[in-house]
């Protein structure tokens, strides 16, 4: 060995945890809730699902009122990419799907599934797989059927978090800090089933091909610690121990403390080869592989001012009113209940609201465990806020700008940045409510953009509106042009006016077709101002086009909406209407002769002319991808000048092409 | 309905601004000691005139009374600058200077947490320039002075201006040492010379140099009750040490020596009272640096270039004016963004 790598070595050892700037120490309360096993629940007399228990898309419905279940049966499933599936978590019967308040800060209610247990708890057939040494896709593909979301508390699928088209991952880290007080679901989940954790970060690493794994966890959890440092012995899993400082469970706060890496808020850790699990989360991955179990149940702390706080296994769907039954029930002067911990949890509606992926605590509340904040001072400018915060924020200028709504200098202060931890409110002396402040200004801000977004997308429209108008003016000129000509032309042939109406039918049902090719092409490359049309009308705007264009009547204002997709759609209307000629030039061929090479070259100059003015759309539409992305009222202005600017390139090819045609004809 | 956190552990605004006048007492009590009762006097005058402005002003502010008065911040006000100015002044002397520092420095700008300015700073900048010779007349330490004022005296002259018959007021009061240096380097008096005078102490002016330590070891207890950081005083008192180190270097004839600025005036007060007031303050631990260095050299230029014999109220004001830049370009660097 040479030396340097030896030097490296040390220092890395002697830089075991990077500390964080700011956060608080936080009176632990775990005590309470960590001193018996983890206790199983009986049956409740209903179970009801809320489909939204996941950050992401609303599962369908797989199930309906009155069908039998099994347990672990997929009753709803994932829909779209971001979405977790759901399963029955006992058999029984589907009672009810419907409305349903939810454990949400909104108290809102939402679509529920409600199941009454038949009482047997009867297994659907598990499929276990071999996570060891099966197709690592193929595994990852599954998990969308499995219903894993991460249970820290944020209850993101946890399956978009294994996909393969992710950036490489060379490092895992399971998050087992636990850093909020009260709960003690994870330190209870490591002493007692530390071969099931550790199976599972084997399941995450072989899933990520990450090199190197390590799981913090606080100080404050001497037994976990012990009981995972056990497990991991003859693993390359590395127990880092980290000092118990409040908000060490924020995933970007613990990759800092294991590895020193900052990872910014506007960024994933993925980019930097790293990824986040909680230890629960794990340890579900290894059940459902394993043992073929999809996400039925989770370990909940159930603590506060309960007669006898404990974690309990519980079925997701339980009532919230047995979980408080089994610790004892609650205190006489319980107020209210939290979900999550006193820092970052929230209110819940009622005793009736259902565990869902997202419940790692509940905690029963009254007056005297949790005061009521004094009158909010005015803030003196201690900047002990700004102390504490651990992205090194400065919460008193942020406080100020909210309070003012004066968003724009809120944003340039770095609010999004904010991780709403709550640090900055725990030591304000003035108890200024500063997280509220900061969630109003967070939302303010994103209400204006949308609206912002909304109005952009409205004048747009209008706009198109205004052209479409103008475009439907000279076509009904055109159209006038047309006819007049057509009358003269039928005069000349001294034709009757009944057969060209039957061919008209034909081709117009080949334009169709035409156009619905055309559509179905190009539907994945929808341009932005195009996307809240209808198909007909789009095909409609284009025929419009493709007929002027065809006449040679193109004027030089023409600001339709120009890309290749438009340009496929006009060089296939191009196509039906010569199709269409074709037909005309066989009723009219017997007629008179005369008119044939007429219609020939005619027909010939219009293809051309429509498939040159497709070329030079396709280019413009190219250049304009090209010329860059970036949105913004400039590039909205820029996108305009070039479709006007394709749009007078088009007609003018077009004319020429018509010209060329004339004069070919008339050689 | 989300209102988390549900708990706080925070000192309250009262229990701060108590620890400040509790960080006071020291040097309140040497004060006494060395300069007689009669600061007592004036302390009860500016307290009671706080007082009572505050609730006058926030009765016509339309704010309640009870929690304002009772957050101590007027009281703080009151003291500072009672114990700014000379001991031996008449009464209206406190009570213009305490009413003018909470009507208009403080209230009228908005109340607790929206004074731009020091308040006390303020109402000490507008006593000094309105009454010069009070402001500047100090008696010299009693426990020294050779003419004693029995507390029954000062108490009389506070409020009648009156001295007992065989007392002159020039007998009582002398120049202070930053007052008298400058003179004499004016009459081109070389600082050996200078310093044998009665009036100097052992390291600062004699008898306000333990005033001064007292102040320190009041400051102390605000810093290990993590009510002030370290920034702002070391900053301050680096800056005086330095300014006076550098011309003491050049010249020690014509400058005095570091020690004796630190230990003179008003340093070691406002490193630890006066600076460290947050509202009017800077809030970035980088900000807090610069300002009061800006702080402590301005301090130092004006007790040796200035006309007034200390700076500190000077200072610190035109220091809050430079707050709001301060602050803006000391922000910290945010986690995860750019180094």
């Amino acid at each position: 060995m040479n030396a340097p790598i030896n030097i490296a070595g040390l220092l890395k050892k002697t830089k075991d945890v990077f500390n964080f700037h700011g956060g608080v120490h936080l009176p632990e309360h775990k005590a309470q809730s960590n001193q018996l096993p983890i206790g199983q629940l009986p049956l409740p007399d209903q179970l009801v699902l809320p489909l939204r228990q996941h950050i992401g898309n609303m599962p369908k419905v797989k199930v309906a009122v009155g069908d039998h279940v099994l347990k672990g049966q997929l009753i709803a499933e994932a829909e779209g990419s971001v979405s977790a599936a759901i399963h029955a978590p006992t058999s029984g019967t589907i009672a009810a799907i419907a409305d349903a308040v939810l454990p949400h800060p909104s108290g809102l209610p939402d679509r529920c599934i409600t199941i009454t247990p038949d009482g047997n708890d009867t297994w659907i057939e598990r499929h276990p797989q071999d996570w060891r040494k099966g197709d690592v896709n193929t595994l990852v593909n599954s998990l969308r059927l499995s219903g894993i979301v991460g249970l820290g508390g944020a209850a993101f699928p946890t399956q978009i978090k294994l996909r393969s088209n992710r950036s490489p991952i060379h490092t895992l880290v399971i998050n087992a800090a636990e850093c909020e007080p009260y709960i003690t679901c994870d330190d209870m989940l490591m002493r007692e089933r530390y071969d099931q954790v550790v199976h599972g970060i084997e399941v995450a690493q072989r899933l990520l091909g990450a090199k190197n794994i390590m799981i913090g966890i606080e100080d404050n959890k001497p037994e976990a610690v012990k009981a995972m440092q056990a497990a991991v012995e003859n693993t390359d899993i590395q127990v880092k121990v980290v000092p118990t400082v409040y908000p060490s469970g924020d995933a970007r706060r613990l990759v800092y403390l294991v590895l020193g890496k900052e990872v910014p808020q506007n960024k994933r850790s993925t980019e930097f080869g790293v990824q986040v699990f909680n230890v629960a989360t794990v340890l579900a991955l290894y059940r459902y592989f394993e043992f073929g179990e999809p996400a039925i149940s989770r370990i909940v702390s159930m603590t506060g001012n309960v007669n006898q706080a404990q974690n309990f296994e519980v079925l997701f769907g339980t009532p919230l009113r047995h979980l408080v039954k089994a610790a004892g029930g609650a205190k006489a002067d319980t107020s209210h209940y939290i979900m999550g911990g006193p820092m970052m949890g929230f209110n819940l509606p009622s005793e009736d609201v259902p565990i869902t992926k997202a419940a790692n605590c509940i905690i029963a509340a009254s007056s005297t465990l949790f005061e009521p904040p004094p009158p909010a001072m005015p803030c003196i400018r201690c900047s002990r806020c700004a102390d504490a915060c651990p992205v090194s924020l400065q919460p008193q200028e942020l406080y100020w700008f909210a309070k003012s709504d004066n968003f724009e200098k809120a944003q340039d202060y770095n609010l999004f940045d904010c991780i709403e931890c709550g640090a900055c409110s725990y030591v304000c002396p003035s108890d200024i409510p500063l997280v509220q402040y900061y969630r109003y200004a967070k939302s303010e801000v994103i209400a204006l953009d949308k609206a912002q977004e909304a109005a952009d997308l409205a004048r747009e429209r209008n706009e198109f509106r205004l052209a479409r108008i103008e475009r439907e003016k000279q076509e009904r000129t055109a159209k006038h042009a047309a006819r007049a000509q057509g009358a003269k032309a039928a005069k000349v042939a001294g034709n009757s006016d009944s057969k060209p109406a039957a061919t008209d039918k034909q081709a117009a049902i080949a334009a169709a077709i035409a156009r619905a090719k055309a559509q179905k092409e190009t539907d994945s490359a929808a341009p932005k101002n195009t996307t809240e049309m209808s198909a007909a009308t789009k095909a409609e705007i284009a025929e419009t086009d493709s007929r002027r264009v065809a006449a040679g009547l193109t004027e030089e204002k023409s600001p339709a909406a120009d890309n290749d997709k438009q340009a496929k759609i006009v060089a296939a209307i191009a196509r039906a209407k010569a199709q269409k000629e074709d037909v005309s030039k066989v009723s009219v061929s017997g007629d008179d002769k005369t008119t044939k090479p007429v219609v020939d070259a005619d027909r010939q100059a219009k293809i051309d002319a429509a498939i040159k003015q497709a070329k030079v759309a396709k280019a413009e539409a190219g250049k304009e991808k090209t010329s860059g992305n970036n949105d913004g009222q400039l590039m909205v202005d820029a996108d305009k000048q070039a479709k006007i600017d394709a749009a007078i390139k088009r007609a003018k090819a077009a004319k020429s092409a018509a010209l060329t045609a004339k004069n070919k004809e008339d050689n | 309905m989300n209102r988390s956190p549900y708990i706080t552990n925070a000192p309250s605004v009262s229990s701060i601004m108590l620890k400040v006048l509790l960080a006071l007492l020291p040097g309140i009590f040497v004060y006494a000691w060395l300069y007689g009762g009669g600061i007592l006097i004036t302390l009860v005058l500016a307290t009671a005139t706080a007082l009572a402005t505050e609730a006058i002003m926030l009765k016509l502010r339309r704010r309640p009374v009870q929690p304002f008065l009772s957050d101590y911040s007027a009281v703080i006000t009151a003291w500072l600058l009672a114990l700014a100015i000379p001991p031996l002044a008449p009464w209206w002397l406190i009570v213009v200077g305490v009413a003018f520092a909470i009507i208009i420095a403080k209230q009228l700008y908005g109340g607790l947490g929206y004074n731009p300015f020091n308040p006390a700073m303020v109402g000490y900048a507008v006593l000094l320039i309105s009454f010069p010779v009070i402001m500047t007349k100090w008696p010299a330490a009693l426990s020294f002075a050779e003419t004693k004022l029995s507390f029954m005296d000062q108490f009389n002259y506070i409020f009648s201006h009156a001295l007992p018959a065989n007392i002159s007021m020039d007998a009582v009061t002398s120049a202070t040492p930053l007052d008298y240096l400058k003179t004499q380097l004016k009459l081109n008096q070389s600082m050996d010379t200078i310093q044998v005078a009665p009036i100097f102490g052992v390291f600062g002016a004699k008898g306000s140099e333990f005033v001064a330590l007292a102040y320190l070891a009041g400051g102390a207890f605000l810093w290990q009750q993590r009510i002030i950081t370290w920034h702002l005083p070391t900053a301050f008192l680096g800056a005086i040490a330095a300014m006076a180190g550098l011309f003491w270097m050049i010249d020690p004839s014509q400058f005095a020596n570091p020690v004796f600025h630190l230990f003179s005036g008003a340093s070691i007060f406002a490193a630890f009272f006066i600076l460290t007031d947050p509202i009017s303050g800077p809030t970035t631990p980088k900000g807090k640096l610069y300002f009061a260095a800006g702080a402590g050299v301005i301090t130092y230029l004006v007790r040796v270039y200035g006309g007034y014999p200390d700076g500190v109220a000077f200072a610190v004001i035109f220091m809050n004016i430079c707050v709001p830049l301060i602050d803006m370009y000391t922000q910290p660097r945010v986690f995860g963004h750019k180094k």
